[in-house]
């Protein structure tokens, strides 16, 4: 706990017969957790005692009726409030904070249509397994059941999209509650915890003897040496090995030991969309991302994989393609920290569950350098043979994946990505070189458009010297374009950078490619001015000229201080490559544009 | 629907059972819960988000504890597995057990004793 958490004065108001001076002597004696005894205080100013113990220091969120207790007692306090303008928004800013720094971020909002709103942010989180812990406030117990103004079940609502969720009933039940909740929100597979507080809590008055130690993560039980055992020999005895890497290794800090894992066993990575940045597109042994729009080498060479030592990955849908075809001559051994991914959707010949970087440490152990000129060879060639078709960037400087690159050479390595959902987001996973773990942003499980520009305001409050740039479409962007408010407000160096098709593109693509061109509610037929907007809420606004050196303007643009919306317009009619058509194996990946199937 | 008493034939005809001898085997699950508000919709909120079948289920406190005791009923399918797994994430569920050693029958017998509403 850091000093300033603790506001003696404001925190309680101490009997007469306690002088300062003897707290501070008791509390240099027996510690952090000594507090006065017996001292009195509220509901919503223990719940704020809490949280700055738990090291919170920004909490961005909405005010309602049902919090106001809590924004109270937050007043003065050394956690600073970010005022979002839509919950969802600050949902997605506290996840913006906790994918950046892997450690739970917390977010607020009233009850009813504040709970509601948040729902989004939560359930994007579960999927995607980012520590979040979500503060709403509820009515007074005594209202609850009655169909109150603004009443919602948000324990019911928030149940099946959370780790775990609370009503607490009483005061005194937040000392467990709190630091329960930040606990699990952060250990093993992280996840989003919901803490509804009703009105009558937050005002309620409670004794304190001492105060809990804050919530961490307790590390969970470390894997038995068998498996282990079984798995280096595994890796010794295969002859065409890739490593299948998902989130958890970025999640567990494993980055540096999967890389080593591979180069000491010779085994090409493919990455999911999650694991991006793990590896280095440099580095020689990455064959880039599988799945839907990944690269055909990863999926090629999958194809061809005799082990298949998944690490942290779950075997979702847009990476395995038809399940059944997936890795077909591959023996699969998974590496999870969460058991009911073991067998969830691909039989493991061998399975391992723990920490992943705790399971690598202990492999590197067992697995003595191995070469396989062959096999690195076929790996070589399948990379070579396979590179992502675009126009050369003199030819079309706005292509979308000339674009990612050229970002990728503006931008330095350290510089935060996020994007929303859509076409966009896949040239940027195929096309932007990510060096380093968490510095691409982006909602992969639950796929929510929107999740962009607040996630992006959340990386630049918890990374305050680094570069943050949202890549967006204009479809994404409006979903959550209120926050431009919030972002002026701030005035934080992010910039928005809108790959403008006048369309919801891969809802047109697939329309276009499974859908005989039926074109249906996928174009905008009105396209708004986004850099007129972005000038409304006081941010800088650009349209890219794509007649006069676009790269140029754009460059320019990213050099400027502070937030700026730069709108570049690209091609309407451009298609994502290489594409899995869904539900089929990811061989069938289509890789131009097919003939049109009707005149 | 009449309270009958069930016969002891192969084929139970009480409407808590409503699996098919022959198509699925019962599997019968014991779990030890915490004993609060909630736990029940985080079990029973389980199955309906996953796609599982629950056939019945018995929930008693345990006395002189803060913890309850389940019995849940489930068909023996592949995803048992999978059951018991999400099961065992839950927070408030404290141990999942399997009881191969009782019938499902015990379910009919216990509601066989309750007299019918009228």
């Amino acid at each position: 706990m850091r000093r300033e958490g603790l506001d003696l004065t404001k925190d309680f108001a101490p009997p007469v017969s306690h002088r300062r001076g003897f707290f501070l002597l008791q509390r240099l004696r027996y510690g952090k957790g000594y507090t006065q005894p017996n001292m009195k205080t509220t509901g919503a100013n223990l719940l704020r005692i809490l949280l700055e113990r738990q090291g919170i220091r920004t909490l961005p969120g909405i005010p309602g009726g049902a919090i106001l207790p809590f924004y109270d007692a937050l007043h003065g306090s050394a956690i600073r409030h970010v005022l979002a303008r839509h919950e969802q928004g600050a949902g997605f800013i506290a996840q913006g904070m906790a994918r950046v720094t892997g450690r739970a971020a917390a977010c607020l909002a009233t009850s009813g249509p504040g709970a509601t709103n948040l729902l989004t942010a939560i359930a994007d989180a579960r999927l995607d397994s980012v520590p979040l812990v979500a503060i709403t406030g509820q009515v007074s117990q005594t209202l609850i059941g009655t169909d109150a103004f603004q009443e919602v079940d948000t324990y019911g609502l928030t149940l099946p999209i959370t780790k775990h969720n609370f009503l607490v009933r009483s005061a005194a039940e937040l000392l467990d509650i709190v630091p329960l909740a930040f606990q699990l929100a952060e250990s093993g597979r992280p996840g989003p915890v919901a803490i509804d507080v009703p009105k009558d809590v937050q005002n309620a008055s409670v004794e304190i003897d001492t105060l809990p130690e804050p919530g961490r993560r307790q590390p969970p039980s470390p894997c038995a040496d068998e498996p282990i055992d079984a798995l280096a020999h595994l890796l010794a005895q295969a002859q065409r090995p890739v490593l299948y890497l998902g989130g958890g290794v970025i999640a567990s800090n494993a980055t540096e030991l999967a890389r080593t894992l591979a180069h000491r066993a010779c085994a090409p990575v493919v990455s999911t969309l999650m694991a991006l940045g793990a590896v280095p597109p440099e580095d020689p042994l990455f064959m880039g991302m599988l799945g839907m729009h990944g690269t055909q080498g990863a999926n090629f060479l999958l194809e061809e994989a005799d082990l298949v030592l998944a690490i942290g990955a779950r075997f979702d849908d847009r990476a395995t393609g038809k399940v059944a075809e997936f890795c077909p001559r591959a023996t699969i051994a998974h590496i999870d920290i969460d058991p009911a991914e073991i067998g969830k959707i691909k039989t493991a010949f061998l399975s391992l569950v723990g920490d992943a970087a705790d399971i690598l440490r202990r492999l590197l152990d067992r697995v003595p350098p191995q070469t396989r000129p062959t096999w690195l060879a076929r790996a070589t060639e399948l990379r070579a043979s396979y590179p992502l078709q675009h126009p050369p960037r003199n030819q079309d400087p706005l292509h979308p994946v000339n674009l990612c690159r050229f970002l990728g050479e503006q931008l330095p390595a350290d510089a935060i990505i996020t994007t929303d959902v859509g076409q966009h987001q896949m040239w940027v996973a195929q096309a932007y070189p990510f060096r380093q773990p968490r510095t691409l942003l982006t909602s992969g499980g639950l796929g929510t458009m929107g999740f962009g520009l607040p996630a992006a305001i959340g990386a630049a409050l918890a990374a305050p010297d680094r570069r943050v740039a949202c890549v967006t479409g204009d479809g994404s962007i409006l979903m959550n374009i209120q926050e431009l408010a919030t972002l002026a407000e701030e005035n934080l160096p992010v910039a928005v950078l809108i790959f403008n098709n006048t369309h919801l593109g891969l809802v047109r693509q697939q329309q276009e490619l499974f859908y005989q061109q039926r074109y249906n509610a996928s174009r905008f037929a009105t396209s708004p001015d986004f850099a007129a907007i972005a000038r409304g809420f006081g941010v800088r606004g650009i349209r890219i000229d794509p007649t006069t050196d676009p790269l140029a303007q754009l460059s320019h643009a990213l050099a400027a201080e502070g937030p700026c919306v730069i709108d570049i317009p690209i091609q309407t009619t451009e298609n994502v490559y290489p594409m899995v058509p869904p539900g089929a194996a990811n061989r069938a990946m289509i890789i131009a544009q097919p003939e049109p199937t009707h005149a | 629907m009449p309270n009958q008493k069930t016969p002891q034939s192969t084929q139970p005809t009480c409407n808590v059972l409503r699996y098919k001898l022959g198509s699925a085997k019962p599997a019968l699950l014991e779990l030890i819960v915490r004993n609060h508000p909630g736990t029940m919709s985080h079990i029973t909120g389980l199955f309906a988000r996953r796609a599982f079948n629950l056939e019945a289920i018995v929930v008693v406190p345990l006395p002189g504890t803060e913890t309850s005791r389940i019995l849940l009923h489930l068909a023996d399918e592949p995803k048992l597995e999978q059951v018991e797994r999400q099961l065992a994430k839950l927070h408030d569920v404290l141990s999942v057990h399997h009881r191969n050693d009782l019938s499902p029958e015990i379910f009919n017998r216990m509601i066989s004793q309750i007299p019918a509403a009228p």
